[in-house]
């Protein structure tokens, strides 16, 4: 007789705060670090409680330094831990750049895997929750750009907490990209205890046989409903969530393209040197033949995040990605 | 560590001079003066929370508690020093001269708040901690190079000095002696963090040994400590002898910006008591009370002319045009790159000059 998973119902944040807590349970050698982590539980509650449960030196608080104690980190997860160290938005993460770059990502490589940095920096990033400039960079390509280093980013409590686990786990580092638009914008079943959610391993949201919509983190949502208003069309979208970023999930763009012929990116970076520049090569390389009409990206300008003021603007919107996707139909 | 730097004050909290060295600078004038710039900058504060709880500004970061820091520095200054302030800093940058419904328009998301008035030379608040340390070393060093007497005053939190921009900056400064002021305001908190968690150096003003500059700790509730060490710093750096550090202990009252809650990291009494005892206008209205000078009728005039000067200010920022999309395009580059371009026109098109 199979028992039935018990799930509960969370928040995306709040399921990763339950990845947290089932892997700091599972071993001693996981040990969270960042600022204002501990008795505060992160600036967005993310390790909320964690402090309590494992005590101070296993959920630090550190000083107010990212080159530090991402730094640091390394030296840990060389020596025996499995850090995971929260950036407290991903626009701060830049101090810690030259420890990333220049450490985190190449020392396997550089030691024939003698040293490895089974490390997971996690950092909440994107624009649409009113927050001060800078608090608002998705600059995710910064870090897809240097091989050596997974980079992921759920869209859904369930992923969150299946990735997290994956990604602790993962002998290489991982940047956990968290959407604070979706931290608790919606809610989803997610099973207690440990699973995982494959890095490397995008998802199709739903079928449809005309367009190819790719998207991930706090864009899926804004794919779904551009998606969704275009079935009043008849236009049937299929919508992929990525939730990597690196490495792409090559299998699953590719047979969908295949399919449908026309492609949409949507994401929130900047548009030169997206990652949507990297999905229109992987799809000229691997189905040029099956496209019925160019790819579209639906993208953040190329324009630092504005302010607040202003990022209803820069953001793209349903009605931007709909104007994509007839752009594709219509070709 | 301690001992070397003890906290200098020229007032004590009950609004006694202690101080015999600095009783000249002690006149019903200069009381009057600080007295009511902290007034103007503490209603500043209390309005703009409030703006915030009813959603007409963003995330904002209240400084009440730390207000004779902030004036007693801006009052030292020069005209034509430059200001260097992070996002807890605009009461110093108002008292400096710097535009209310700029200070506004930044809280409410708008780059027009970056922008200070004609010939001031404020910096856009730093956002991301301790960076601006370096540009204040170099922005007073252009200042040597040029032949100018001008100086530069750089604000930062306890919480900066970890960081190794705050490190790195006082480093260039001191090698290449820039003419800057570095203004510690230590609220003993880096959001939720206490500074006995931030570092294990007794003061941060030790810190300058490392740097072979001058580091001094001073009651930075006490707006003559403040404005005295200040005018001192600022006066050695015009004379070429480089930088200074100042450690200014205070507090803020309230919680980190008005998205966090003070009380889930400290006990909320001790911050309470702080207001009672060490706040630094009631300091100054105690002297004025101890000379017999205190007058509740000018109290009431500088509090009413405040709020009206605040409230005008609010006004203009809410008059203030709607964005307009072309901001986020037109200043990147001095002349716009083609992609920029081609954005421009397609989102300008797709909605048609609305949103
Ligand atoms: C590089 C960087 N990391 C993290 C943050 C998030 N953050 C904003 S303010 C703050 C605490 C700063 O404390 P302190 O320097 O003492 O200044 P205070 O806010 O107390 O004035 C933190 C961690 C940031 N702004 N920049």
């Amino acid at each position: 007789m199979k028992t039935a998973v018990q799930t509960k119902t969370l928040t995306l944040v709040q399921a990763i705060t339950d990845g947290l807590d089932t892997m700091l349970s599972e071993s001693k050698e996981v040990i969270l670090l960042g600022e204002d982590i501990g008795k505060n539980g992160g600036v967005f509650r993310a390790t909320d409680g964690l402090q309590e449960k494992y005590g101070e030196d296993r959920v630090i608080d550190t000083p107010l330094s990212e080159a530090g104690f991402v730094g640091a980190a390394i030296g840990m997860a060389v020596n025996g831990f499995r850090p995971v160290v929260e950036i407290q938005f991903l626009g701060f993460i830049y101090p810690a750049y030259e420890q990333i770059m220049t450490h985190a990502s190449r020392l396997r490589m550089r030691t024939l895997g003698h040293y490895t940095v089974p490390m997971v920096i996690r950092a909440p990033y994107g624009a649409g929750v009113r927050a001060p400039e800078i608090h608002c960079d998705s600059t995710e390509s910064l870090f897809t750009h240097m091989p050596g280093m997974k980079v992921v980013c759920p869209s859904n409590a369930y992923d969150a907490k299946g990735l997290m686990i994956a990604a602790i786990e993962d002998p290489d580092p991982v940047l956990f990209l968290e959407p604070m638009r979706s931290y608790r914008s919606s809610r989803g079943e997610v099973p207690e205890g440990k699973y995982t959610v494959e890095i490397g391993k995008g998802k199709k949201l739903t079928e449809g046989d005309d367009v190819t919509v790719i998207a991930w983190g706090a864009m899926v949502p804004v794919a779904m409903k551009a998606a969704e208003d275009m079935k009043q069309k008849g236009i049937n979208c299929e919508v992929l969530d990525l939730r990597t970023l690196y490495p792409i999930d090559k299998d699953l763009v590719i047979e969908s393209v295949q399919k449908t012929g026309r492609t949409v990116i949507v994401h929130e970076a900047h548009a030169t040197g997206g990652t949507g520049s990297d999905l229109i090569s992987l799809i000229n390389d691997e189905a040029f033949l099956y496209q019925k009409a160019p790819a579209e990206r639906v993208t953040g300008y190329d324009t630092p995040v504005p302010y607040f003021g202003f990022e209803d603007h820069y953001l793209p919107t349903p009605k931007r990605v709909a104007a994509a996707i007839e752009k594709v139909m219509k070709f | 560590m301690e001992k070397d730097f003890p906290i200098f004050q020229v007032m004590d909290q009950n609004g006694n001079i202690v101080s015999e060295e600095h009783k000249n600078l002690v006149t019903e004038e200069r009381v009057k003066k600080f007295y009511s710039e902290m007034v103007r900058i503490r209603t500043l504060d209390r309005k703009s929370i409030s703006l915030q709880r009813q959603g007409r500004i963003g995330t904002y970061a209240p400084f009440e508690g730390q207000e004779a820091s902030q004036v007693g520095t801006a009052l030292a200054l020069e005209g034509e020093d430059w200001m260097f302030p992070t996002y807890r800093d605009h009461g110093a940058a108002m008292v400096f001269g710097h535009s209310l419904r700029n200070i506004l328009l930044f809280w409410n998301g708008r780059n027009e708040g970056c922008v200070p008035p004609d010939g001031k030379k404020i910096f856009p608040p730093a956002i991301p901690i301790a960076t601006q340390i370096p540009h204040a070393a170099g922005a007073a060093f252009a200042e040597k190079q040029k032949g100018t007497k001008n100086a530069a005053i750089c604000y930062f939190g306890d919480g900066a000095t970890s960081e190794g921009d705050f490190h790195e900056g006082l480093n260039f400064a001191s090698v290449f002696k820039s003419p800057v002021v570095y203004f510690c305001q230590n609220n003993q908190f880096a959001i939720s963090v206490p500074i006995s968690k931030q570092m294990n150096s007794a003061t941060i003003a030790q810190k300058a040994l490392a740097y072979d500059i001058p580091g001094v700790r001073i009651d930075g509730n006490d707006i003559f400590a403040v404005f005295a060490e200040t005018e001192k710093a600022l006066k050695r750096a015009r004379n070429g002898e480089g930088p200074t550090l100042i450690e200014a202990m205070t507090w803020r009252y309230g919680s980190h910006t008005t998205a966090d809650d003070a009380s889930k990291y400290r006990d909320q009494g001790e911050s309470a008591l702080k207001r009672l005892e060490t706040d630094p206008l009631l300091r100054l209205e105690r002297w004025l009370k101890n000379e017999g000078l205190y007058d509740e009728a000018w109290v009431k005039e500088i509090e009413e002319q405040a709020a009206a000067e605040i409230d005008a200010a609010v006004q203009e920022m809410e008059k203030f045009p709607k964005a307009d999309p072309a901001v986020i395009f037109d200043y990147v580059f001095e002349k716009p790159t083609w992609t920029i371009e081609k954005q421009k026109r397609e989102y300008l098109e797709l909605i048609g000059g609305e949103v």
